[in-house]
């Protein structure tokens, strides 16, 4: 990319997560004038279950639904010559996302577009190592050492920054595939390499950091969840978000013009704060933001300047989110009509659970939930009067996979052997599915090292999955 | 008493084991009734039947907004909890339901929605 390019980078996100509108990448990069279009998949978690799949298949680890949409995206990338694909589809293994990629467009005569990945956020490897050596990987939240689940990980990946996502992009990739990094990053790899900003113009690093928080869940920026819902235009063709990134880091927010939904300063506001911790202090490995001398305003309809975020050095050390696995969970739901509802339900729930018990299974933990009855967000705001109809939700959690089988057999029998009104079977028996836990750490910057690597997709495509 | 739903609207998620609530005001005159009313005691002794920990409220006065995060919240997070809404997304929606003391003054901004 050009440095010192005064105009604004363009730069739209068409995935929130994956599972996200399948249409919405294709959309965007067709009518958003897009310099870079970023793809954002992985939650907390989703990388946990891509490793239960590499365990099954060495080939397996990335984003499956990411080849699916590129080839839908060939006629743009025939189209549009300079537009860029930047994501984190490669997952836990950006390596094999990239052979399946450069097969693709090998095929679709684009052999000599080239694709970058970035790796270096899995250190699943290194856990043991660091643990022998002292290296502390406290859980961030309770203190608790790792060494309490440390026969059971799952997944390790350190939260990668923007500058390898730059580098890829400066040695002239037009796709970049990372695994694990900041989703903020996404949005700042291709604008600090698009203005050629140094890596300590904490302000500016700052400023495009928080369109890169505003854009990185899709929809939810351009009247996605917004309060006055019945109010937007054609929500069911939302626009997916555009942020305009000046040489300033400033940013307009806005989406392509003709599409659904809203960007107002209200949108803007609501989704700043989204899943955020002290607003003063953002943290991204790049840069810590602080939101709070932030200011929006609309200019002109769905047009929104995001400006002043001011940035200081980051942390010394990174996020690591490590993943164990914790034995095997299921639930299920069946409805329950008629008077006392809710009555009958509790009692359906706890039957089932009984049910188990004296067969001679038990569990880890259970949870019996009635919805209609207020426990969406149990307790906390209970319904007026008894519902005539509610959902019954059991679940339960045990290391014991046959405990939890026999739990998803127990459903069927409540339908002839409960309490009368219960329906809803049809939709089948429950099945048992691994359950992860969450462990949040931090590990010293000067441990990691990300590695970026560019070549042609052609090349990519003659190449073989390492051992 | 007035719905916190009347003067703010709101979006919750969650990082871990704590959620949070991002509450926008809908005019200056609500930001400013909510920095004394919003407390945080009042949105902890609201969410009170969740078990939670701690509560922090951050103030974010060019955005007439807060940001609440609530410690604990999610009965072990995404990964452990067995509840249906294990990243918080209601959360938002419940804090809306909040009943707060009325300003008479507020009853007539209540119902125009104003510009920033």
């Amino acid at each position: 990319m050009p440095s010192r390019n005064q105009a604004p980078i363009r730069i739209g996100n068409g995935a929130g997560f994956w599972g996200d509108n399948l249409d919405a990448p294709y959309l965007l990069a067709r009518d958003g004038k897009l310099d870079v279009l970023t793809l954002e998949y992985l939650a907390e978690l989703t990388l946990a279950i891509l490793s239960h799949q590499r365990a099954k298949d060495r080939a397996a680890g990335f984003v499956t639904d990411f080849p699916d949409t590129l080839d839908r995206l060939v006629p743009i990338l025939h189209q549009q010559g300079t537009l860029r694909i930047v994501t984190n589809a490669g997952g836990l293994n950006p390596q094999s996302c990239a052979v399946e990629c450069g097969k693709l467009l090998d095929r679709a005569r684009l052999g000599e577009l080239e694709i970058g990945i970035v790796t270096g956020d899995d250190v699943l490897k290194e856990i043991p190592e660091w643990l022998k050596s002292g290296v502390s990987l406290d859980h961030l939240e309770t203190g608790e050492p790792l060494s309490k689940v440390a026969d059971w990980l799952q997944s390790a990946n350190v939260y990668l920054g923007a500058r390898p996502i730059a580098e890829a992009l400066s040695s002239g990739a037009r796709i970049v595939l990372t695994g694990r990094v900041a989703d903020a990053s996404l949005t700042l790899g291709p604008a600090a390499a698009h203005h050629g900003w140094a890596w300590d113009d904490w302000d500016r690093l700052a400023s495009a950091s928080a369109a890169g928080h505003l854009i990185e869940c899709g929809a939810q920026v351009t009247g996605g969840l917004w309060h006055e819902w019945d109010q937007l235009p054609d929500l069911a063709g939302i626009g997916y978000p555009i942020a305009e990134v000046a040489a300033d880091g400033s940013a307009v927010i806005t989406k392509p013009e003709g599409t659904g939904g809203l960007v107002s300063v209200g949108t803007v506001a609501e989704q700043l704060l989204y899943e955020i911790d002290d607003p003063a202090r953002y943290r991204t490995p790049d840069v810590d933001v602080d939101f709070t001398t932030l200011r929006l305003t609309e200019h002109e309809p769905d047009r929104v300047a995001v400006r002043n975020a001011t940035g200081r050095p980051p942390s010394d050390r990174l996020k690591l989110a490590i993943v164990y696995r914790d034995g095997w969970t299921a639930s299920g739901m069946l409805a329950v009509v008629g008077r006392d509802a809710e009555k009958k339900a509790r009692a359906a729930g706890a039957m089932l659970l009984e049910r188990v018990r004296r067969s001679g299974f038990t569990f880890a933990d259970s949870l019996v939930e009635c919805f209609g009855a207020g426990d969406v967000v149990p307790g906390v705001h209970p319904p007026g009067e008894s519902p005539w109809e509610v959902i019954l939700r059991v679940t339960v959690r045990d290391v014991n996979r046959p405990s939890v089988e026999r739990f998803c057999r127990e459903f069927a029998p409540l339908v002839t052997s409960g309490p009368p009104g219960i329906a809803g079977y049809a939709s089948g028996r429950p099945s048992p599915r691994p359950a992860f836990g969450y462990w949040p750490t931090l590990v010293p910057r000067s441990m990691i090292e990300a590695t970026v690597k560019v070549r042609t997709a052609a090349e990519w495509s003659a190449s073989s999955i390492q051992p | 008493m007035v719905r916190l739903g009347d003067l703010a609207h709101a979006r919750s998620g969650d990082k871990g084991n704590s959620a949070n609530i991002g509450v926008v005001a809908n005019d200056d005159v609500s930001f400013q009734w909510l920095r004394s009313h919003l407390t945080e005691a009042a949105v902890a002794a609201y969410l009170d039947p969740l078990e939670i920990g701690r509560v922090r409220r951050y103030e974010l006065p060019h955005l007439r907004a807060f940001n609440f995060v609530i410690e604990k919240a999610l009965a072990g997070g995404a990964s452990r909890s067995l509840r249906l809404d294990t990243q918080g997304k209601s959360l938002g929606m419940a804090l809306l339901e909040l009943r707060l003391p009325a300003l008479e003054s507020l009853a007539s901004s209540n119902t125009a929605e104003t510009t920033r």
